[in-house]
């Protein structure tokens, strides 16, 4: 299996991105050799702007500057963009509309060691839930770095989700992101795992351990959790006998959150919402704590198990 | 600033303050005080001052005008409205779900609105980003906003201010209205903002401070601001909130509330003599 950095994605996409479009400016709030938008900052640093531990100056002016005609990348870690800045966020890019992206690195468990204060686990919901906000889950490398090339090129704001530690990769070159479209990397017909992110490549193997015990599992990448791809979801609700759903994220307001809004008013199927049960994160590494709350192979194994026994 | 300039410009003050009034009054609520003690800033640059043009409202090299304390939005209105940006048949429309004048600016409602605004701190930093974004495209314009007393006590205000001030945005003109009223009382009692100047100072601005009710005043503190290139510019403007209407001057009470009938009538009288 190769591993490779999403975040890395990112900054060589920005890097790629300016020198073709001199009207893309990015903003960081001291966390740019994390995010790896100091490499867009090195390269070109007219259109670079560290805003310092200000995130929510920094989200006010992204969206001045992008109310000037510019395409602006604001990052830093998931918790104090969405977080910190949320209502910088509501009021200065979703309400003026403004072409504002951001793009947070560290989400979720997958912080790690830094612990709780750190690991958003609501940042989607609180995405989510603002008018004029798009939302996209890379699972790997390769997709962040099409994601990013779409948001850039697609006016309007974005919230993209990465993840600080390497993932393994999903795609190869072949793989052409779509916008709004849920990606299907596994077909089956007993039961489908939605995942988003760190738990794409999990449920993949979970799949696989099933389809030895029988049980022929359907995976779906949901990069595109906002806009949701329903009719994808509707096919698979009508002929499968479950439907898992798995995210870095808390089990509210998320990917299962926004599975379950689809499946119960148009076709009611049973479903597995695996995400932090109402709790927040702890220090250790992504693999312990994914392992610590439920959000590993043998957790999407089990519940596998009891949708389709339960039938 | 020619007398007969001067003359104009109180007569469009004068126009402005009634139209603030009555929309206030027929929405039947809004924020009359700080709308009426913005008046004289808000003529001058609309009317005197900003590169803008109405039949091209969004020609590349206009100035900006950021109105970051939003709840002033009748003040704006009545200004866009008068310059022609829109009928003046709006006004009575204000507050209402149908009418493009919302209670607090919308860019994507009103014509000459520049941004959305109303949660207090976020106006100042989309002014800077404004600023930053003309510059990097070359664009020789300038950026006038407009914060609060009350506002100044949002720590975003200072995140900004440090930003701008750091940054050396030489673009960027901002007034304070300072009536030291904010909804509970005194901004003094309140949490005092003081040393207002020192602050500003502190943080990198140049700083003039100005009866914000004077147009000459104002003339000349924003001609400094053209000739100075080295910092962004603060021009304090001492105000009296509800300016105008007597039983409104220095009343937080009409923070945010309308005049009812009886109020209405003296406040016409006053307004009209």
């Amino acid at each position: 299996m190769i591993y490779e950095s999403v975040r890395n994605a990112y900054g060589e996409k920005l890097i790629e991105l300016g020198k073709k479009n001199k009207d893309i400016v990015v903003l960081d709030a001291d966390l740019a050799k994390s995010t790896q938008t100091i490499r867009f900052g090195k390269e070109f640093s007219d259109r670079f702007i560290d805003s310092g531990l200000s995130e929510q100056d920094m989200i006010s002016t992204a969206a001045g500057i992008a109310l000037t005609g510019k395409i602006v990348f604001a990052s830093t870690f998931c918790v104090f963009l969405t977080g910190r800045a949320y209502d910088q966020i509501r009021q200065s890019v979703c309400y003026n509309k403004a072409n504002v992206k951001l793009v947070g690195s560290h989400s979720g468990l997958g912080v790690g060691e830094d612990g709780a204060t750190h690991q958003i686990l609501e940042d989607i919901a609180l995405m989510r839930a603002l008018p004029n906000m798009r939302i996209i889950v890379p699972a790997d490398a390769t997709e962040t770095s099409q994601v990013i090339e779409y948001v850039a090129n697609e006016y309007g704001s974005f919230f993209v989700r990465l993840t600080r530690s390497k993932q393994p990769k999903i795609y190869d070159e072949n793989y052409k992101f779509e916008f709004g479209k849920a990606s299907v990397l596994r077909d089956g017909d007993d039961i489908a795992i939605f995942a988003i992110g760190a738990m794409v490549g999990r449920s993949v193997d979970a799949a696989e351990e099933l389809n030895s015990r029988g049980i022929r599992a359907a995976v779906i990448n949901a990069s595109s959790l906002k806009p949701f791809d329903e009719n994808t979801l509707l096919d698979y609700a009508k002929k499968v006998k479950g439907i898992i759903t798995v995210e870095d994220h808390s089990i509210y307001g998320g990917l299962g959150s926004t599975v379950s809004e689809i499946l119960s008013q148009n076709h009611p199927v049973k479903m597995k919402i695996i995400g932090v049960n109402d709790k927040f994160g702890r220090s250790g590494s992504p693999e312990v704590l994914y392992d610590y709350f439920g959000l590993n192979v043998k957790r999407i194994v089990e519940e596998g198990l009891k949708l389709v026994e339960s039938d | 600033m020619k007398k007969s300039d001067f003359e104009n410009l109180t007569r469009i003050a004068k126009r402005m303050r009634l139209e603030i009034v009555k929309m206030i009054y027929s929405a039947g609520s809004g924020h009359p005080g700080g709308s009426l003690s913005v008046v004289e800033i808000l003529t001058y640059l609309y009317f005197y001052k900003m590169n803008i043009c109405v039949s091209n409202p969004n020609k590349s090299d206009r100035d900006r005008f950021v109105l970051s304390k939003g709840h002033a939005a009748p003040a704006l209105y009545a200004a866009l409205g008068i310059k022609g940006f829109f009928s003046t048949d709006e006004f009575k429309k204000l507050r209402k779900v149908d009418s493009f004048l919302q209670g607090h600016p919308h860019r994507l409602d009103t014509p000459g609105v520049e941004a959305s605004t109303g949660s207090l701190g976020q106006g100042l930093s989309m002014s800077i980003g404004m600023a930053m974004g003309l510059k990097l495209s070359s664009i020789n314009a300038n950026v006038y906003s407009l914060i609060g007393d009350g506002e100044s006590q949002e720590g975003q205000i200072w995140e900004a201010s440090m930003s701008a001030g750091f940054r050396k945005v030489n673009n960027l003109c901002v007034f304070l209205d300072y009536n030291n009223l904010q909804i509970d009382g005194k901004v003094s009692d309140i949490k005092d903002i003081r040393p207002i100047r020192d602050k500003w100072e502190a943080f990198g601005w140049r700083v003039e401070e100005i009866n914000g009710h004077d147009l000459y005043e104002i003339e000349e503190a924003v001609n400094k601001f053209e000739k100075c290139n080295s910092k962004p510019f603060m021009i304090i403007a001492n105000t009296i909130k509800g300016k105008g209407v007597s039983f409104m001057e220095n009343n937080a009470d009409f923070h945010g509330k309308a005049p009812n009938d009886e109020e209405y009538k003296i406040a016409l009288k006053e307004l009209e003599q």
